[in-house]
């Protein structure tokens, strides 16, 4: 970093662009690598490259427009983009209510999205802003009022139902209480009670959501029903092997056993054609991408950035941890996408957006340190 | 414990931040290895088993439906084939307008109609997109060829030659050689499902069902990729079915036409049989139906006039039919009696036209009024006197009535290659017992040393009796199969079972029964006088005419009167050449008394075309 400071060039294009370069290197190698796994996904279908190009150069559009705001107006802002997102959230609740069965879209007639997305940057953007105020060790009040902020919404969410939004907005909340310095006692109370809670989730969960957790402990036991999607993505990663099948040349996704093969399941796409020493060449960018983040919450001044820059990093990391263990059979499945590879534009729109923040940050820093 | 201090408090805040990023870091760390590490569970060490699961799901196997054996009679005529028929198919995902498309066929072919249009709608609804649904079936010759010219202006839409059953011969061996059909339900249940994986039809009866197993053959596959709603990527190998075997039958089709011509119009049956090894030259039921019309699934309409027709087209009387074998079945009592020496050759009797038992007022009454007067054997059998009879069945007694008649073959299946037989009825005093509860009395003995009462036979049954009496007890179980291929061309001959003969302690009686016989025809008392006398070759016969109902004599007189339901059936048996027979054959034409005539129409046949086959 030092190395990097001294360099004029770098420093100009950090002022001017306000670009962490080695973290969008990182995201453009992800996004083209996606790009390149979408084609074979997609039976070769240059309109959804086309489509998912598109959404990538608005994604990353974005990002660029967001660096450039300073993180102390991100920390004002934060209160009001929660509670518009919450008022969004109950908004679509309702309207849900009316139309029946699931409803996560506002439609707002020329653009649909989902206020679940606003709530994953808005959610760590919260807690950050709550407890940045209070000293250490936080209270139990503090910590109570923290808990609120995150559930409130997750639990909204979560009944849409859409679990696995759900989780990657309570993460990034969680881990942003977790930073702050709740005592590591107070975790472990926490872990247990959760665990002793679990058979009461267990009961408000939906029947496929339950069906998804006992498939995953053993898929075979509905071959063609919950299980299949396990099964034949467990086959698709596993027949890849060392080296894979080539680009273009897994059966598994273009003879279309593999369900969900361009959304959800494109990991194991990439692990059936590109083997292990193309999944974990992923594993490992995705583990690059999330230290850097790290990287800069460690180096930011400020505990509202360093709270903020934590939770959104380790939302990204979570969100693609999950999304590679549900194809691999670990983890139940739940409607994670994986980020910047899945076809799809409203996850990656929230997060880049989540860098944009991430590079404002890194890039503000300078800035604070001049003055 | 609030920190007065803020920069101490901010000092110590970055400090437990710094910590706990660090454990974040190890975190995201251990995470990630944990992936690899499963990752490297699924991609190493379950490779093997997760690559054969892969080519498991993108291989499939198809069956391929062998080909349905052909049948021919015993000069190689076609009597069963698979002749291709031409349907229209389209495959939905390949139209782009449904709607513009079917009307521009209506057009290009007239002989499309609404139904095929609603038809195809319906079973388009039931099919995946990219099958073909059968649109049109049977197109002419003559559709194909337009539709060949215009074909570039229908994509999607197709013509399939699909191989069909037919039967060249259409009504006239429609019993025997029997049909196949679509597979249904039970049958489903007893065949062999790897077999018949690709095949949709079966035989049903006659021939086809029962060599069901040659003609069959055996099924073949194609490996072929598919993808995973089972649409056929690429074959990749191919195991070619082996065809069904060619079956060539003992049938005559000349003499089964024939035979089939003689008796049109009328209702009964006929059986020729090689009396040298019990095949079958002509098996015929009349009235008759078309095979092939079963074959592409019969209409309700159809099928309810075949089933309640009157004259039972269905019904395969040469040998399902049952019929008192009435005076055919007096050589075979005269045989009983010689044998077991109650009467001999000179043994005469005197005939008033009627018999009485032994105190008992019934009389039993002679075919002729008045009487014959003296009888001896061979004249009984020519006039066929009913009174002789009467004497000797009462002289024999049912035991020996019913021992020489088994051995002959009565009353049970010839196990003629045929599963629709039946096995007739011999009676004794058992049987009758046993089904109408009550006893026998002599009487039951006299009605059936003349055929009537209780004695029911086929017509085959008939035929194949008289060939073991032209062959002086020598017994061949009648069959249809003479030779069949197999599919490496390789042909089986089908050899001829032979029967436990009748045995008779003195061979002169074969020759009594057959001199007496052979005057049916020749004498001008001789009952066989219709037959006609005039053959290049010689006739050995017997005539029979079976009482529908018990009618006086007065009755009879009135017999123009009374209703064809009620008239006799006719029968006639005959073997011929007498010196060394070669066919013997059972006529029998129900209410009518023909049967002599059709048996001399078909045996001129043989004879004519036997000279034919010498000449060239």
């Amino acid at each position: 970093m030092n190395h990097a400071n001294t360099q004029p060039m770098y420093r100009l294009t950090r002022r001017a662009l306000h670009i962490d370069w080695p973290l969008f290197g990182l995201l453009l190698l992800l996004a083209t690598l996606g790009l390149c796994i979408l084609y074979s996904a997609s039976n070769a279908s240059l309109s959804m490259i086309f489509r998912q190009t598109m959404r990538l150069t608005l994604a990353f559009s974005v990002m660029f427009a967001l660096s450039f705001i300073p993180p102390h107006k991100y920390k004002y802002a934060s209160p009001g983009l929660y509670v518009l997102g919450l008022i969004l959230l109950i908004a679509v609740m309702v309207m849900g209510k009316i139309g029946k069965g699931a409803q996560r879209w506002l439609d707002l007639g020329f653009f649909r999205f989902q206020p679940s997305e606003i709530m994953k940057l808005a959610v760590p953007m919260m807690t950050a802003w709550y407890l940045d105020k209070k000293s250490l060790p936080i209270d139990f009040k503090s910590l109570f009022i923290a808990v609120l902020i995150i559930f409130i919404p997750t639990l909204i969410i979560a009944r849409q139902p859409d679990l696995g939004t759900a989780i990657m907005v309570a993460s990034g909340g969680v881990f942003v209480v977790f930073l702050a310095g709740i005592a590591m006692r107070t975790v472990w109370w926490l872990a247990s009670g959760l665990a002793i809670l679990a058979p009461f989730f267990w009961n408000l969960m939906h029947d496929y959501q339950k069906q998804r957790i006992l498939t995953l402990i053993n898929p075979e036991r509905d071959p063609l029903g919950s299980g299949y999607h396990i099964i034949q993505s467990k086959i698709a990663i596993g027949s890849g092997g060392t080296f894979g099948k080539g680009w273009l040349s897994g059966s598994q996704a273009h003879l279309n056993f593999l369900p969900e093969h361009a959304t959800d399941f494109i990991y194991s796409v990439a692990g059936e054609e590109f083997g292990f020493i193309g999944a974990a060449s992923l594993i490992f960018l995705f583990l690059c991408v999330s230290l850097r983040c790290l990287y800069i919450a460690k180096n930011t001044q400020t505990s509202y950035t360093r709270l903020l820059a934590a939770g959104l990093s380790m939302s990204f990391f979570l969100s693609a941890f999950v999304n590679m263990g549900m194809v691999m059979g670990i983890l139940p499945v739940v409607g994670v996408p994986l980020p910047l590879i899945s076809y799809g534009g409203t996850a990656m729109v929230t997060f880049l957006a989540g860098f944009g923040i991430m590079m404002s940050i890194s890039s503000h820093r300078i800035l604070f340190n001049a003055l | 414990m609030r920190s007065n201090n803020p920069i101490i408090s901010h000092q110590t805040e970055t400090a437990l931040h710094q910590l706990r990023l660090n454990i974040l870091v190890t975190l995201v760390i251990i995470c990630s290895l944990f992936l690899v590490l499963r990752l490297a569970y699924l991609q190493f060490s379950q490779y093997k088993r997760f690559a054969t699961l892969s080519l498991q799901n993108q291989m499939s196997i198809t069956p391929i439906a062998p080909t349905r054996g052909i049948i021919v009679d015993r000069n190689n005529v076609v009597l069963a084939e698979n002749t291709p028929v031409y349907a229209l198919e389209i495959v939905p995902e390949h139209v782009e307008n449904m709607q513009s498309t079917l009307q521009q066929l209506k057009t290009l072919l007239p002989s499309i109609t609404d139904d095929d249009i609603e038809h195809f709608h319906r079973t388009r609804k039931q099919t995946r997109r990219y099958l073909p649904v059968p649109f049109k079936l049977k197109l002419s010759e003559e559709e194909v060829a337009i539709f060949a010219t215009h074909q570039y202006a229908f994509p999607g839409v197709s013509i399939h030659a699909q191989l069909m059953r037919s039967y060249p011969l259409g009504d006239i061996a429609s019993h025997v050689l029997g049909y196949v059909g679509r597979i249904n339900a039970d049958e489903l249940q007893n065949i062999d499902s790897t077999n018949y994986r690709a095949t949709h039809f079966i035989g049903k009866t006659g021939i086809e069902r029962f060599y069901e197993d040659k003609l069959h053959g055996r099924v073949g596959y194609q490996h072929v990729e598919t993808d995973v709603s089972g649409r056929t990527v690429r074959v990749l190998s191919k195991q070619a079915p082996a065809s069904g075997a060619k079956l060539k039958l003992t049938l005559d089709a000349r003499l089964q036409t024939r035979a089939y011509q003689a008796l049109q119009g009328k209702e009964g049956a006929a059986a020729v049989i090689d009396v040298r090894d019990g095949s079958i030259l002509a098996l015929v039921s009349v009235p008759s139906y078309d095979p092939n019309l079963f074959v592409h699934g019969i209409t309700q309409i159809d099928y309810a006039k075949l089933v309640n027709a009157p004259e039972k087209p269905l019904f395969n009387r040469s040998i399902r039919g049952l019929y008192p074998p009435a005076s055919t079945i007096k050589p075979f009592i005269a045989l009983a009696g010689l044998e077991k020496e109650v009467i001999t050759e000179d043994s005469k009797i005197y005939d008033p036209g009627w018999f009485r038992l032994p105190g008992v007022s019934h009389t039993y009454r002679d075919w002729k009024r008045g009487g014959h007067g003296t009888m001896r054997l061979k004249r009984a059998i020519t006039v066929s006197c009913d009174t002789y009879f009467y004497h000797l069945g009462n002289k024999l007694g049912i035991s020996a009535i019913e021992d020489m008649l088994i051995h002959f073959g009565f009353g049970q299946l010839t196990q003629v290659d045929l599963k629709e037989e039946i096995p007739g009825l011999v009676p004794n005093p058992q049987w009758k017992r046993q089904t109408r509860g009550v006893s026998w009395y002599t009487g039951d003995t006299l009605i059936t040393a003349i055929g009537q009462g209780s004695m029911l036979a086929t017509p085959l049954q008939l035929a194949n009796a008289t060939a073991s009496l032209s062959q002086h007890g020598q017994r061949f179980r009648p069959h249809l199969l003479q030779q069949w291929t197999d599919d490496q061309e390789k042909p089986h001959e089908f050899i001829p079972i032979e029967e436990y003969p009748v045995h008779l302690s003195n061979k002169k009686f074969w020759n009594l029964i057959t001199d007496a016989m052979q005057s049916v025809v020749k004498s001008k008392e001789g009952t066989g006088h219709r037959f006609g006398g005039n053959t290049d070759y010689s006739v050995a016969a017997k005539t029979g005419t079976a009482q529908v109902i018990a009618m006086s004599q007065d009755e009879k007189k009135r017999y123009q009167t009374v209703s064809a339901a009620f008239h006799d059936h006719s029968l006639f048996i005959a073997f011929a050449p007498v010196e060394t027979p070669e066919i013997a054959i059972a006529v029998l034409v129900e209410h009518n008394p023909t049967a002599s005539n059709i048996a001399r129409q078909i045996m001129d046949t043989y004879f004519e075309s036997k000279k034919h086959e010498v000449t060239s």
